[in-house]
Formats: structure tokens, C-alpha cells, sequence
């Protein structure tokens, strides 16, 4: 699943070295799990320097990229499912939390 | 600049090796950097002459010099110095040394200690290579031949 | 030394797993310090299982031909709760990964696995991965030889095999010793079929240059009797024709099965038959003494004899059609008379294909030490085998893992869906695959339709990478991309075994995923109402052909 898809505002992200947890690049220069303190760039050209910043940080990050996002109610949101998936954990219940009985 | 470090051997060859091609034009040189594309058997009679073999790793996870190393080593009897150049990394060492290179082009000056780290890194091989260290397999059998002989002696006391 | 039925390691083995920890331990310290890239590490942790995904590090954990035994199920179990999230997945290569791991505790993580004589060399990169086998293996009645034997040679001669660790890509191994191929090995980069020449020798079918993935294939056979004690000559061989002129400039063209495609059969046997002369009677031929030595750890375990029928059994079936049910879908003959060979299903209703919590793994070994000789497998369809059941323990066992879940009746049927991680957990997937695993069998929920239906093969994949090895299901799903709206593409028709394999037909364009399950659906009510006596799903299909299939699920003829 592309990781990016065609969008104006975009932030960036990564998995965090020590662990693989997903972060994303915030407005004081540094990483957070919580996807609610994710820097959004609004326009390409503020994108495009987003990414080099954030690579300047990224001593104990593994390979921070571009994720576009759109605005729902003034919140960003994944625009991929991909990404949704990062933000948001697995989609299905894990385990037999989720199984029933054969009839 | 360029250091090259030593495995078994005492003293790396100070010698420039020449480029596949242009040893072609002149088999008598006793240096030869071969492309980890070409055959080892261009190389030829011109091998008995060889004093020094250069094989490249243009990245340390092409994996074709390996196998040009056990050729040379184990097919072709050449007792020459193996120098691995190229993207040549610490965690390769293990496998390189197996396959018979034994000296390492890196200017890097702690490289050296790596090298000597490699070589003890694994007590045990699983498969006979070109360093003659005896796999398990074969340690295994030996074992057990020989207490199966120290038991018909001790019977036969 | 006592014999024992599986292989147990020595002084040796324990060294090179110790010895390798340390290594990786180092490795992890040099990365989290700064002193390698993640392009220099990246090698270095996939050939120690780790992958970084979504959400987490995954460790893909190396089970050996899927045979573990009771004490090593239990420190998986440990290890789920220590490090993980409480649970663990088998995947369609007897393997099992843990899906939450931090990179801090890979190093503790591999030396609990090394305290009981498991590691995870070799699950990833471009080596010579783990090799795989019949998970029926010892206990099944065709067996021409314990292809675990052979499995654990080839294990040894390729773990940290100095010359074949950078391969141009990734290169598996199967192994099977029955005419009854459940090992895939058509579909391999080699495949191993142990059987007897005429004068009663065991020797290998050599195949070479099958595989799934973007590019599937079905392997060429490069010789018809390999003796046996030429095997790791011949392996050697031909890993050596592959790292020398396997292609390297295109990821998607690396593996073997595109050189012996692009060169050919007779080019291939040629080139490795030159390579395999000049090896031959090497350093690697195997003496009869090294084989037996192994051979002799795969005895089979001590089994009382037993009446060939179970009194008790036979009456539970006649008044118990839940259990009959189970009997017929998930217990198989085996070799001894008295004793049975007993799947049970990671595949609960609702629940991600293959998965088991660090209880069930614990509860499965405590069935496996009371019923099964304290051994269990892991087959590639994600099911858990135990593989010396005596006959008269079987109400008990379906009882006991009734409670845990695994007794549903769907081994080899539709609710046995086959499914890897997909985009939930893969950072390579393009479409999620458990949910529709799960949706899917919830349709076909009901026992007795199930029964009705009979053998068939589903199998999704979440990318062209296939691990859920979609190609070869009687009915393959994989998913895809289209401008970020997960689809699904059929196929039909595909076989893993050898004698029939067969790499499944395309149906038509991608669905969505509610309409997937009602092609399924339509396509199954077909199958019923056209079948003549005995017919397979896949049976019908190559009969009839994909014509009446497309007109079931596009509505036209394609």
C-alpha cells in the first residue's frame, strides 16, 4: 500500500530506533507517539523543507518519510490506509476476542 | 588513503594489482584485481605466477566474490594472497575469512582488530570451506569412532 | 546415548546459537549507538529474524521443519508474555513471529530461544532461509524416509554458510518423503521428493526454480535419483551456479527461478552438473555413519502397541456427530496401528488464521506431553500437529482442545483459510488479508455445510510477495492497491502438491471485499450443484473450466 498519496498537507513520521513504535515529527523539532502533536506542512513547498528537518533529528529514528493527510473537522487524517493503520493500531479484534462457535 | 589488514597473513603484498584487462595484455605481472563477474578460470596459467589476487565487493551485500574466493582456494590451488576490497565490512569478516581471503582493504585504522575478532567470533563450522577447520558434523564422527575404538580396547584389556 | 524422535542439539549447536547471540547483542549495542547505519544494520538484524513493520519490530522465530518440542512451545509462550503482547503468529513457513518487539530486547529475546535450543537465524535476508518439511513427517503411513533428516543436514551445511549469505535474494528449502507431497516442493527454490530407485536405494528428485512472488513458477525437475550421500555436493552446487550468475540488477528477477528461466533447464543441469562433478566426493560427500548418526535422532518415540480400532472411538462417532465431524476433517491415519495424527485448527471462527495466545501455546504442550509424546508441528497451513495420538485418547484431546478453540472440524476444508499478516501488521502489503480470513469464515460457519463442501483450499495474500501463497489455493485471493482502495484479485485452480501442482488462473478484474466473499460464495453454490461424485472444488473447476465461474461473479462471460 503507497505509503503517500496525492494530498496538500502533509506530515512526517517514522518508527522509533530503540523500539519500531510510530512517531511523528512535531513543531518543536522533535518526535512524539501521539499523533495529535504531528507538525502538518499546509502547501508543498513548506513539505518539502518539513522532511530535511526532520531527517536532521532522526539520530533515533529509522527512515523518517512523508505521509499526506487531510483535514476532517480541522484534524488531520491519513489520507492511506496504510497510514490510518499506523495511527489508528489493527483493524480486528486480536485473538479469540473476536471468534465465535461453529454452529 | 588505503590500509590493507592482515588475516593469516604476516605481511600484506605491497604490490599494485592491475586491472583485469590490462593483466590480460600482461600475464607475467604478479597482481591482478579480478571483477566479481568474471571468471576466475581467465585467469588462466598466468595463476601459478599470481602473488596477489584483489576481489571486490562493490557493496557488502553482493555476494558473488565469495564464491570466486573458494574457487580460486579450493578449485584452483592458488596459495597466493586473497585481499577483499571494496565495500568490505566487519560483519562480512567471518564469511570471508571461511572462503579464504586474508587480507582486507579498509582505511580504517581499528579494522585490524576486527579482523583478528573474526577469525575467533564462531568455535563451531557446519560446512567444510577453504580455512580447514573441521565442521561438526566430522568432529561428531571422529568422537564417536574413537569411543567406539577406546571401548573394544578396554574390552579387549 | 539414548535415541530420542526429534533432533536435540549438542555441545556444538549450543556454541554457534550462543556464539551468534553474542554477535547480534554487539550488533543491536553498535546500532543503538550510532556506530551503523540502518543501511548497514538492516542486513545484519534480517539475518537474525528482525523486521521493523508498522507498528513494531516482528522476530520471526526459526522452528526447523515445524517440529518443536513441548518445552520449547511453553518458552515461545514465555516469551509472548515477557516480550510480546501476550501472543504469537505461525506463519505458512513453520515459522512463528511475535509482532510486538523493541529492538532493546531482541538480544534477551534470542537468548531465551537459545536456553531451549531455538534461535532465528536465517528467517529473513538473502541466505539460505529455514528449511522447511512434511509436518506429517515420521508419522504418516506413505513415507518413504523421515525427510526431518534430511531437513536437519541441510539446516547444519547452510546455517552461517560462509559462501551463500549474499545471495542475490532469498532461497528456500523443502523437503518431503512421501508420494502425498505436503511440503510444496514444486513450489520451491529447490524441492527435495525422497523416493527409492529400483533397486531400493533412497536417493532425491532434485527440483530447482520454483517459488510464488511477483513471478510464479513450477520448479524443473535437474535430476530424477540424486544418491543420497551426495546431496549437500549437489546443493553446493547449485547454490554456487546461483550466486555466481543469479541476477543482481533487478530485485524482482533475483531469485533462481528467473535464472533457470532465462537460461533454461538443460543450461541449468549443465552448469550445475560441471559445478557438481568437481565437488562430488568432496569434503561434503556424507558417509553412511554421519546420516545414521542424525537418522538415529528422528527414531520414532517409544509407542505401546495398541488394537488398530479404539471401541470407545467408534462409539463417540456413531452418537456424537460434533465429534465424528472432527474425526473426519482433522484427524489423520498414521503410520502405527493404535495411534493417530490430530490437527488442531488455529483457525477459530472470527480469529486471524494461525494465531495462538502465550495460554494456548501452553495448554497445547501440556496436550502434546499428555497425548502426543511431547511433541507438536506446525504445518504451512498455520494449523498445530500433534503427531503420536493413541487412538484411545482422542475424545479426551478433542475435549481439552475443544475448550481452547482448536477443535473446530475445517482442516483442508474452507474454514482452514490459509492468510499471512497482510496490512494490519506488513510494512510490504498493499491490502489488509485477516479480516477478510475472518469475514470469510464466518460465512462458512456452519459444520455440516462445510463438511459438504469437502477439500478446499483458501489462501490470501496481502501483496505480489505471497506469503500466503495464494497461487497455489483451489481458490487464491490476493490483495491490492487501487489508488488506496484495497481490492482483491481470485484466482482458481492453483495446487501445491507435486504430481498435480498447479499455479492458479486469474478469474477476473479485483473485487471489493464484500463482494470477494459473495464470488466465493456463488462460486462454491456452483461447485455443489455441478459436481459429479467425488469432485473436489478444484476437480470441477479444471473440468468445467473458468468460463461458468466468470459468468457466476461478473455476470458475463469474460
Amino acid at each position: 500500500m503507497a505509503k503517500n498519496l496525492r494530498g496538500t498537507h502533509q506530515i512526517v513520521t517514522a518508527n522509533r530506533l530503540s523500539d519500531g513504535v510510530v512517531v511523528f515529527f512535531t513543531r518543536s523539532g522533535d518526535w512524539s507517539p501521539d499523533f495529535n502533536d504531528a507538525v502538518v506542512a499546509d502547501d508543498p513547498a513548506a513539505a518539502e523543507t518539513l522532511l530535511p528537518r526532520a531527517r536532521g533529528a532522526a539520530t533515533a529514528t529509522v527512515e523518517p518519510y512523508l505521509v499526506a493527510v487531510e483535514l476532517v473537522d480541522g484534524a488531520p487524517v491519513p489520507v492511506s490506509m496504510r497510514e490510518r493503520i499506523r495511527v489508528g493500531g489493527l483493524t480486528f479484534p486480536v485473538l479469540a476476542a473476536g471468534a465465535s462457535r461453529y454452529a | 588513503m588505503v590500509t590493507v589488514h592482515s588475516g593469516s597473513r604476516a605481511v600484506p603484498s605491497a604490490l599494485s594489482p592491475l586491472p583485469l584487462d590490462a593483466w590480460l595484455l600482461d600475464p607475467t605481472a604478479a597482481a591482478v584485481s579480478l571483477p566479481n563477474t568474471a571468471s576466475p578460470d581467465l585467469l588462466g596459467d598466468g595463476l601459478a605466477r599470481l602473488e596477489l589476487i584483489a576481489l571486490h565487493f562493490p557493496k557488502f551485500n553482493d555476494g558473488r566474490a565469495y564464491s570466486q574466493a573458494r574457487l580460486l582456494r579450493g578449485r584452483m590451488g592458488y596459495r597466493g594472497e586473497l585481499r577483499a576490497t571494496g565495500d568490505v565490512l566487519r560483519d562480512q569478516l567471518p564469511f570471508m575469512l571461511r572462503c579464504g581471503f586474508d587480507s582486507f582493504e579498509k582505511a580504517d585504522p581499528p579494522f585490524g582488530e576486527a579482523v583478528r575478532a573474526a577469525a575467533t567470533l564462531f568455535s563451531v563450522v557446519y560446512q567444510p570451506a577453504e580455512d580447514n577447520r573441521v565442521p561438526a558434523a566430522e568432529l561428531r564422527r571422529l568422537a564417536t569412532a574413537g569411543a567406539m575404538a577406546a571401548a573394544a580396547a578396554v574390552s579387549l584389556g | 546415548m539414548p535415541d530420542s524422535y526429534f533432533y536435540r542439539y549438542d555441545a556444538h549447536d549450543r556454541a554457534l546459537v550462543a556464539e551468534r547471540v553474542a554477535q547480534f547483542r554487539d550488533q543491536v549495542a553498535r546500532r543503538l549507538s550510532g556506530d551503523l547505519t540502518e543501511e548497514q544494520f538492516k542486513p545484519l538484524r534480517l539475518t537474525n529474524g528482525l523486521y521493523l513493520q508498522l507498528h513494531a519490530y516482528m522476530l520471526r522465530v526459526a522452528i526447523p521443519y515445524g517440529t518443536l518440542t513441548s518445552g520449547q512451545l511453553r518458552a515461545l509462550a514465555g516469551i509472548a508474555r515477557r516480550f510480546d503482547r501476550g501472543y504469537g503468529h505461525f506463519t505458512t513457513r513453520q515459522n512463528l513471529q511475535f509482532n510486538w518487539i523493541r529492538l532493546e530486547d531482541a538480544p534477551d529475546i534470542l537468548e531465551a530461544l537459545a536456553a531451549v535450543d531455538m534461535h532465528a537465524m536465517q528467517t529473513s535476508g538473502n541466505c539460505i532461509r529455514n528449511v522447511t518439511a512434511d509436518h506429517f513427517a515420521g508419522a504418516a503411513g506413505d513415507e518413504v524416509e523421515d525427510p526431518r533428516i534430511w531437513a536437519e543436514i541441510v539446516r547444519q551445511w547452510s546455517t552461517l554458510h560462509p559462501e551463500f549469505s549474499f545471495l542475490p535474494r532469498k532461497f528456500k528449502i523443502a523437503v518431503t518423503g512421501s508420494p502425498r507431497d505436503r511440503a510444496a516442493v514444486r513450489v520451491h527454490d529447490i524441492g527435495l521428493r525422497l523416493h527409492r530407485d529400483p533397486a531400493g536405494a533412497v536417493g532425491f528428485e532434485v527440483i530447482v526454480g520454483g517459488g510464488l512472488g511477483r513471478t510464479p513458477m513450477i520448479g524443473k525437475t535437474l535430476r530424477d535419483f540424486l544418491p543420497r550421500e551426495d546431496l549437500l555436493a549437489y546443493l553446493e552446487a547449485t547454490l554456487r551456479v546461483y550466486n555466481r550468475y543469479g541476477r543482481r540488477d533487478n530485485l524482482y528477477k533475483a531469485r533462481i527461478k528467473i535464472l533457470v528461466h532465462e537460461i533454461g533447464a538443460e543450461r541449468m543441469r549443465g552448469e550445475v552438473d560441471a559445478e557438481f562433478h568437481a565437488l562430488r566426493g568432496t569434503a561434503l560427500r556424507l558417509p553412511d555413519e554421519v546420516i545414521d548418526a542424525i537418522a538415529r535422532q528422528f527414531a520414532a518415540p517409544a509407542l505401546a502397541a495398541r488394537p488398530a480400532r479404539s471401541e470407545d472411538v467408534e462409539r463417540l462417532r456413531a452418537r456424537d456427530r460434533a465429534f465424528a465431524r472432527w474425526l473426519a476433517a482433522n484427524v489423520t491415519p498414521h503410520r502405527v496401528p493404535g495411534y493417530a495424527i490430530v490437527t488442531a485448527a488455529l483457525k477459530q471462527l472470527g480469529a486471524p488464521p494461525g494465531d495462538a495466545s502465550a495460554t494456548q501455546m501452553d495448554a497445547v504442550a501440556d496436550l502434546a506431553d499428555r497425548h502426543s509424546s511431547g511433541e507438536v508441528r506446525v504445518s504451512h497451513e498455520q494449523n498445530l500437529i500433534l503427531p503420536w495420538v493413541p487412538l484411545d485418547d482422542l475424545q479426551a484431546l478433542w475435549r481439552a482442545l475443544d475448550a481452547l478453540g482448536f477443535a473446530d472440524p475445517v482442516a483442508g476444508r474452507i474454514g482452514d483459510i490459509v492468510a499471512c499478516p497482510g496490512l494490519d501488521y506488513c510494512a510490504l502489503a498493499n491490502a489488509r488479508s485477516i479480516p477478510l480470513a475472518q469475514r470469510l469464515s464466518l460465512r462458512f460457519g456452519d459444520a455440516a455445510r462445510q463438511q459438504e463442501i469437502g477439500e478446499l483450499k483458501v489462501r490470501i495474500s496481502g501483496c505480489i510477495n505471497a506469503c500466503g501463497h495464494h497461487h497455489v489455493g483451489h481458490i487464491g485471493i490476493l490483495g491490492v492497491d487501487r489508488n488506496g482502495t484495497e481490492l482483491y484479485q481470485i484466482s482458481l485452480g492453483g495446487d501445491p502438491e507435486a504430481g498435480s501442482t498447479a499455479i492458479g488462473e486469474i478469474l477476473g478484474p479485483a473485487l471489493t471485499e464484500e463482494r470477494t466473499i459473495e464470488a466465493i460464495e456463488a462460486m462454491v453454490d456452483l461447485y455443489l450443484a455441478t459436481r459429479v461424485a467425488g469432485e473436489r472444488f478444484v476437480d470441477t473447476y479444471r473440468r468445467l473450466g473458468a468460463d461458468p465461474y466468470k459468468e457466476k461473479v461478473y455476470g458475463h462471460r469474460a
